[in-house]
């Protein structure tokens, strides 16, 4: 790219100034908030002075054993793996027609797949709690499953259906036309356009189903809590709450685990991101 | 893949939402043979492709080769090659892989698909760009690529929609004598679906020219070139004088008559022009006139004229490298035509064209009947 | 010519409208949408008119008892404003603040991925330990309040949780990362060359911005807007943890989940979780129209 078509970050002007000040103290709370969490996590006692006096991790094998944590790290990954496993062979499919095919009632099936987004998720969270407790699945792992499917699957297929719209169609027709049969054309040529795309989605629903509260805590009971819902009731525990330091422990393990898990999902996103590079190289010529 | 006689076409045709996207296309290709159907955006020719090719399902008539219905199979076992516009090759595969897929499809051995894909990558001469990805090349490389793909199935039929469009003006001219090589070398039966008429007549044995799903006119290059059916394949051709005029007297009847028109709009209220009916005119007809700006030589006003002669203003004149485009005002018209020298802009000067060169089309389009060629 | 109509069976005319075996796709999202959203929430609609018997002796309206309680009762029905109260202030906050911010960080500079991933950071702490970090951080005896006293600028520590505030801090907190990523992803869709275009017809930087990419941005604008509004109208753990549950910050979902968990009127809940779905559609709604006629102002006044 030319150097001419870049603009240089404007600096002067006092606007600029105003929105990095607000950044900076966007970054101020952020940080606080994540430090604050971590030390008290780590503190012997710490009430009216500005850091704890002694340091220990007695919180957290305290918490550990406590909310038997073990399990419910357990649930966490479970679920959401479960949850992102299902929603993309249910969505990606889904996303392919409404990307690919115009048929009567098309419209409708859009709104039905948006307004699970849409919606509060109390507000359909409640009744699909009633029915579930109705099916005798009240507390089980299958409700907690069920319940996350709801805005999974539709989120899905809205972030899919562009990734696939922007797949040339002409590529499949190619591969019809060397010969390939429909399955072939999506095992060989689709699944693996389609990885970013899929990868991408992935994530998302990742992070979203393992901080998801509302509907896991409509339906979820001891043995099928998720961190989030953990760490809610340990606050909220009758008689005031469990120990402010145990719930920072538990609010450090429930971060611990989402950035494990979302790095261990980020080192399969990188090497595959031909699809930018195609429309890259296309600008070129 | 086993080689054919003939594919032939009969009475093919789409309908989608009511409208012809295609009516009635007959045509019989024999093997071997370059085929281009031209014709603006819109006028069918890559439904007829898509149809062919089985991307499309036909909704009336049907293809056959030597006498067996193809048109019910689904693309992947018609066993044709096809070329894209946008090249459609897989961006996640290198060159070799791309070239590969058609023939490990097929379930052909590997040492033999290695040796074939070498071959055909050989033959766009993309040697050491094999290992790359799509996205690596040149638009004109991935059309080689795209074209490797296609021939190295050996196809009883390459499908070309447009391989040249997205190329810029050099790279075409050299793409389109590569198409030609590659054609001569390898005596594959060709559909190439164009725009431009430059393109179909340099490329093919056979053109078809199209309008609004309907064929307009099929013939070899030398005969549509010299004989249009109608004012719209004139139009194509390079007859970039295409004037709206009244038929003043035909002398004899039918084709080839010699007919008196007056343009309307010209110097003077309207010059009078003979030129050569093709189809059936009468005294009153509305009609257009064709000529090819090669066809008009410009004179000096007071220079001698033989036959008609249209004067009019120098209005533009641009250089061609061995000759000069002269763009001549007379009245409200802006006519086209080469002169060796330049003329002065501004001058007074006439143009005369030869009658044989002067075609003279009647107005409606709809009345032509395609004239039937043997092949 | 053999019989025109030979090929044009009813599986191709069916074919010709979209409709083929690759529909079967979408098969399996339906049956998920249908069995999980659309069964149960038709159900819970059946369950609005099935009020208990102690609703219908208290509130009357026979089946309606529900509805009648949810309009009469005062502390169910005022929670709706208290909710917009919350909700609509924040996300017109996310959504304004995010416009200057994705302007600023469209350029390339040093550091730039290092700051978008702070912004977006927070989508990852999720509610609840954004709650726990607020408590600790900004309440009375925490960093904040520690650090303005110090610096003299208050006297005595302010209350920063366990109130409106606190809950505002939270919604910024989780929300504005989202509606920034959203108003960058639009913002990155509009053709830089056509700011350079305007410049070279002389438009400064408040005209380029008023007449280019804003009426090019309002309805990524509006969009975002209504993705912001949701997330912070269902707000619910935060408005419990840093709010003041039983007043400024009773938003409708607590009030819902009181009647579900605490109270296990299903019949109830589920009256109060419709109700909040209507307020919420109204707004979308309004939001919507809206767009439709700003987006109308704008090209009008041009032309």
């Amino acid at each position: 790219m030319a150097a001419t078509t870049l603009e240089r970050p404007v600096a002067a002007r006092p606007s600029t100034w105003f929105v990095w000040a607000g950044m900076a103290a966007f970054g101020v709370f952020l940080l606080g908030i994540l430090v604050a969490v971590v030390v008290d996590s780590f503190g012997r006692q710490w009430f009216d002075t500005w850091f704890p006096d002694g340091l220990t991790v007695e919180r957290y094998t305290e918490a550990w054993d406590r909310f038997s944590l073990g399990e419910v790290v357990g649930v966490t990954v479970g679920v959401a793996v479960l949850v992102v496993v299902i929603s993309v062979l249910v969505g990606v499919p889904a996303a392919y027609v409404l990307a690919r095919r115009d048929f009567p009632g098309k419209r409708v099936v859009m709104l039905l797949f948006l307004l699970p987004v849409l919606m509060p998720p109390i507000t359909y969270g409640i009744p699909l709690a009633t029915v579930m407790y109705s099916f005798g699945l009240g507390r089980t792992l299958t409700a907690v499953v069920l319940v996350n499917l709801v805005p999974s699957v539709p989120f899905v297929i809205l972030t899919m259906t562009p990734f696939i719209e922007q797949i040339n169609p002409a590529i499949e027709s190619a591969a019809r036309m060397c010969g390939a049969r429909t399955r072939q054309v999506f095992t060989r040529i689709l699944a693996p356009l389609l990885v970013p795309g899929i990868l991408a989605a992935g994530i998302l629903v990742l992070v979203r189903t393992v901080g998801l509260f509302e509907l896991t805590f409509l339906v979820s009971g001891p043995g099928s809590d998720t961190l989030v819902v953990a760490i809610y009731r340990g606050m909220t525990a009758a008689g005031g709450g469990e120990a402010r330091q145990l719930i920072s422990a538990m609010s450090v393990i429930y971060t611990a685990t989402m950035l494990v898990m979302l790095v261990v999902a980020l080192r399969f996103v990188n090497p595959t991101q031909l699809v930018a590079q195609v429309k890259e190289a296309r600008d070129d010529d | 893949m086993s080689d054919f006689e003939s594919l032939e076409l009969r009475g093919v045709g789409r309908r989608f939402g009511g409208v012809d996207a295609l009516a009635g296309l007959d045509l019989t290709i024999k093997a071997g043979e370059f085929v281009a159907l031209l014709g603006p955006s819109g006028c069918g020719k890559s439904t007829a492709l898509n149809c062919l090719a089985g991307l499309l399902p036909l909704t009336h008539g049907e293809i056959l080769i030597d006498g067996r219905r193809i048109d019910t199979l689904p693309p992947e076992r018609r066993g044709f090659g096809m070329v894209f516009q946008s090249y459609a090759l897989f961006p996640h595969l290198s060159v070799e892989k791309n070239v590969a897929f058609g023939l490990q499809m097929q379930g052909v051995a590997r040492a033999e698909i290695d040796r074939r894909v070498r071959q055909a990558i050989a033959l766009v001469k993309l040697e050491q760009h094999a290992k790359k990805l799509p996205g690596q090349l040149s638009g004109g490389q991935q059309q080689r690529v795209a074209i490797a793909r296609a021939v190295v199935l050996e196809p009883s039929l390459v499908l070309m929609d447009e391989p040249l469009s997205n190329l810029d003006a050099k790279l075409r001219l050299d793409m389109r004598t590569e198409i030609r090589r590659l054609h001569q070398s390898l005596g594959l039966t060709t559909i190439y679906v164009t725009h431009d008429q430059e393109e179909a007549l340099s490329l093919a044995d056979r053109l078809v020219v199209m309008r609004e799903g309907r064929v307009q006119q099929v013939g070899t290059p030398d005969e549509l070139y010299e004989s249009p059916a109608s004012w719209y394949v004139a139009d194509f051709m390079g007859y970039r004088n295409i004037l709206p005029a009244t038929v003043v007297s035909v002398s004899g009847g039918g084709s080839g008559a010699e007919a008196v028109v007056e343009l309307p709009g010209t110097a003077d209220g309207g010059v009078r022009l003979t030129g050569r009916a093709v189809g059936a005119l009468g005294a009153g007809d509305q009609v257009r006139v064709a000529v090819r700006p090669d066809d008009f030589s410009v004179v000096p006003a007071d220079g001698a004229a033989t036959g008609a002669a249209i004067p009019g203003t120098v209005a533009v004149v641009e250089y061609h490298g061995r000759e000069h485009a002269v763009s001549v005002q007379t009245g409200d018209v802006m006519l086209h035509a080469r002169s060796a020298t330049p003329p002065e802009v501004g001058g007074a000067v006439r143009l005369t064209a030869p009658v044989e060169r002067v075609l003279v089309f009647p107005e409606s389009l709809d009345a032509v009947v395609p004239l039937e060629v043997a092949a | 010519m053999t019989d025109g109509r030979a090929t044009a069976s009813l599986r191709h005319r069916l074919a010709e409208r979209g409709i083929d075996p690759t529909l079967l796709l979408l098969v399996p999202g339906l049956v998920v949408a249908v069995a999980l959203f659309v069964y149960p929430f038709s159900y819970g609609i059946g369950l609005t008119v099935q009020p208990t018997a102690a609703m219908q002796e208290q509130w009357g309206g026979g089946i309606l008892a529900n509805y009648v309680a949810f309009f009469r009762d005062p502390f169910v029905f005022d929670s709706i404003g208290l909710t917009m109260r919350l909700a609509l202030p924040a996300a017109l906050f996310n959504v304004l603040a995010s416009v200057p911010v994705a302007m600023v960080l469209r350029h390339r500079f040093r550091g730039k991925r290092l700051l978008t991933s702070l912004l977006v950071l927070p989508i990852t702490l999720g509610t609840v330990l954004t709650a726990q970090g607020l408590l600790i951080f900004a309440g009375r005896q925490g960093w904040l309040n520690r650090a303005l006293l110090e610096l003299g600028l208050i006297d005595e520590p302010l209350q920063l949780v366990n109130n409106y505030l606190g809950v505002m801090f939270s919604l910024v907190i989780t929300g504005f990362p989202f509606a920034f990523l959203l108003i960058s992803s639009y913002l990155s869709g509009i053709d830089p060359s056509l700011e350079r275009a305007a410049k070279t017809l002389g438009a400064g930087w408040w005209q380029r911005f008023r007449r280019i990419i804003l009426p090019l941005l309002a309805p990524g604008l509006a969009t975002t807007f209504i993705l912001t509004f949701v997330l912070a109208f269902s707000v619910f753990p935060s408005a419990r943890l840093v709010g003041d549950a039983m007043g400024s910050t009773r938003v409708m979902s607590l009030m819902a989940f009181r009647a579900f968990g605490e109270q296990n009127d299903y019949a109830m809940a589920s009256t109060i979780a419709l109700m909040m779905g209507a307020v919420e559609l109204l707004v979308v709604v309004a939001v919507l129209g809206l767009r439709s006629l700003l987006y109308r102002g704008t090209t009008g006044g041009k032309g």
